[in-house]
């Protein structure tokens, strides 16, 4: 188990280290001088501090040994400095993260609890119109751009019923604290994280019950059936289980997804994580906190992955972890 | 070949996918010359609303553009950029996949971990960096999108040539002193293509969800107006005027829905042993 996760750990500090290499080459793939690039509009016009830049990041060394500089600052957690909202990348990344996780993470369980119900019964009552009726959504909510699932949700939610706030984190000036508080934040969670979520949902639903349909039909499950089990019992114990495979799998494959998704939420719903600062960095073609916060998804998605692969291991009833 | 076409046209959602496609198709290629409104020009009031004036069936957006206009333009943006980036992808995806699974060992490795790599990073986000650091434009958006989508191609194409590989009759071929090229396109790719084919379709429908995200966050080629960018302009203005985002969102849904119908039908015309079971 110790070395399994350590062997997983190793790899994704691996990816990192080519992901900020690649974020090097990304940068100098702008138009123009890297410096003038990082210093962005504002500051571009003014000689002295683009060569200020041009000092501080050695833009003036040759190739490799900026490479190295700019590796050694990211592996101390220096992310550089946005000029356009004067201050470190790192900061501003570091403050905006945990509205970021609250919403991915909600979205999340709400697409996975809701996509393996829907999927398990849609399974269990192949070809009836529950199935069909299941199916039919699951495949519109695939369709759907999030953005516009977004806006919909605030045309009915807000504008037309006015049952829940349209934009923001909390209700701004009203001062709560406590259970008000989080009760607050939940209003206003409720419409992104549903949002985000419903797209993957109609993914799990569908992965759920195709699997399901497929383990049914394998021998250890009419053996199950010949030892006198109950329906119930081999459905949840026996089907369910290995059915949840692909699931987790494609959970995994699916949080750079979820991060993308995320971006277009928090534009959205003006929800103050790190995906809205993307949006931000973007408007202003801020880079330096563009690759940063480009970084931080990435990151985000390395360690999503080694959950899933933990969790993986934790179900498949076929792997021990003894090897 | 036949027997494909008469199953596929046999699976229901096939065939409302491949008529969504056709209709899509169809207003793309000859919906510009049937209806020549402008997109950008200005035809009537600002904010008309949809169902008022025939020549204006679904209203105007903020400055007074037909938005029926803008979604018959839209549809050549999103199938163009769908097509091209999906081809790009697997121009890509296609050659790494046969060239890991047919000659194994170091160069599978190493050709694997560079797709996994891929796989890793979160695609939308890369998206957003390339379109953003090369400046929006079609190319970019089509060679961007074509980055982030061909690691799935590698893979699946990977495993069906390491299936095919130990075939009979591609053993046979190697006996007959073959070369390695000849082997991979004549023999071992026609037989992988059923499920590339498959992927391929879905692959489509999500590059042009794609480009309209990437347009609805302002990164769409300024030139040409997108399904993306409409919605994107009338979301400050959605109190106000509900159809300018609506419109737009119903025409993407419907044709990405249209091509997954589409992939479906072609899985279970490929793969007639699960569907039968499954309905």
């Amino acid at each position: 188990m110790l070395s399994f996760v350590a062997q997983r750990v190793l790899k994704g500090v691996i990816v990192l280290l080519a992901i900020v290499v690649l974020n090097f080459f990304l940068i100098r793939l702008a138009p123009g001088d890297p410096a003038v690039v990082m210093a962005g509009e504002a500051g571009a016009s003014d000689q002295v501090f683009v060569n200020q830049l041009r000092e501080k990041f050695g833009l003036d060394k040759p190739l490799p040994e900026q490479l190295f500089i700019y590796v050694t600052g990211i592996a101390t957690l220096d992310l550089g400095f946005s000029f356009r909202q004067q201050a470190p990348v790192a900061k501003l990344i570091a403050e905006r993260l945990p509205a970021t996780l609250l919403l991915t993470l909600t979205a999340f369980a709400i697409s996975l609890a809701l996509g393996v119900l829907f999927g398990t019964f849609a399974a269990r009552f192949a070809g009836t119109f529950l199935d069909t009726g299941i199916t039919i959504f699951a495949l519109i909510f695939y369709a759907m751009p999030i953005f516009w699932v977004a806006l919909m949700g605030i045309l009915l939610f807000s504008v037309t019923v006015d049952w829940l706030p349209s934009f923001g984190y909390e209700t701004v000036g009203a001062n709560l604290a406590g259970l008000a508080h989080a009760a607050d934040v939940a209003r206003h969670l409720i419409m992104p994280a549903v949002t985000l979520g419903l797209f993957f949902m109609a993914t799990y639903t569908r992965m759920t019950r195709a699997s399901m349909l497929e383990v049914k039909r394998l021998d250890f499950v009419k053996t199950a059936r010949a030892k006198g089990l109950s329906d119930a019992v081999i459905q949840r114990r026996h089907v369910l289980r290995n059915a949840l495979l692909p699931v987790v799998t494609l959970a995994g494959v699916h949080a750079g997804t979820l991060i993308g998704g995320a971006v277009i939420t928090e534009t959205v719903f003006a929800w103050p994580g790190i995906g809205r600062l993307m949006y931000d960095a973007l408007l202003q073609r801020d880079y330096n906190l563009l690759l940063g916060v480009f970084v931080t998804c990435s990151v985000m998605v390395l360690i999503f992955n080694l959950v899933t692969d933990l969790v993986y291991r934790l179900v498949d009833p076929r792997i021990e972890f003894a090897a | 070949m036949k027997q494909f076409c008469t199953s596929m046209l046999k699976s229901p959602s096939g065939v409302i996918g491949l008529i969504i496609l056709l209709l899509a198709i169809s207003v793309a290629v000859f919906g510009p010359l049937l209806f020549p409104n402008s997109p950008w020009r200005m035809v009537q009031r600002p904010f008309l609303p949809p169902f008022t004036l025939s020549t204006v069936p679904l209203g105007t957006d903020a400055l007074g553009r037909d938005v029926f206009a803008g979604m018959i333009f839209g549809a050549r943006v999103s199938l163009l950029v769908g097509l091209v980036s999906t081809l790009a992808a697997l121009v890509v995806g296609v050659p790494i996949g046969a060239m890991a699974g047919y000659f194994g060992g170091k160069v599978d490795d190493a050709l694997m971990r560079f797709t996994e790599f891929f796989q890793t990073i979160p695609s939308f986000a890369l998206a957003i960096v390339l379109v953003a650091i090369l400046q929006p434009s079609i190319y970019s958006i089509v060679a961007s999108i074509a980055v982030v989508s061909w690691p799935p191609v590698a893979r699946l194409v990977r495993g069906e040539v390491l299936s095919l590989r130990t075939r009979e009759y591609v053993q046979a071929a190697v006996v007959t002193g073959q070369s390695n090229s000849w082997i991979i396109l004549r023999e071992i790719l026609p037989n992988a293509l059923s499920p590339v084919i498959v992927l391929a379709s879905l692959m489509v429908a999500t590059a042009i969800l794609l480009e309209s995200s990437l347009s609805f966050l302002g990164l769409g080629d300024p030139n040409l107006i997108s399904w993306g960018y409409m919605v994107g302009a009338g979301r400050t203005v959605i109190r106000q005027a509900w159809w300018i985002t609506v419109f737009p969102g119903v025409a993407i849904l419907i044709c990405v829905l249209g091509l997954n119908l589409i992939g479906e039908g072609l899985n279970d015309a490929l793969n007639p042993r699960l569907s039968r079971e499954g309905r």
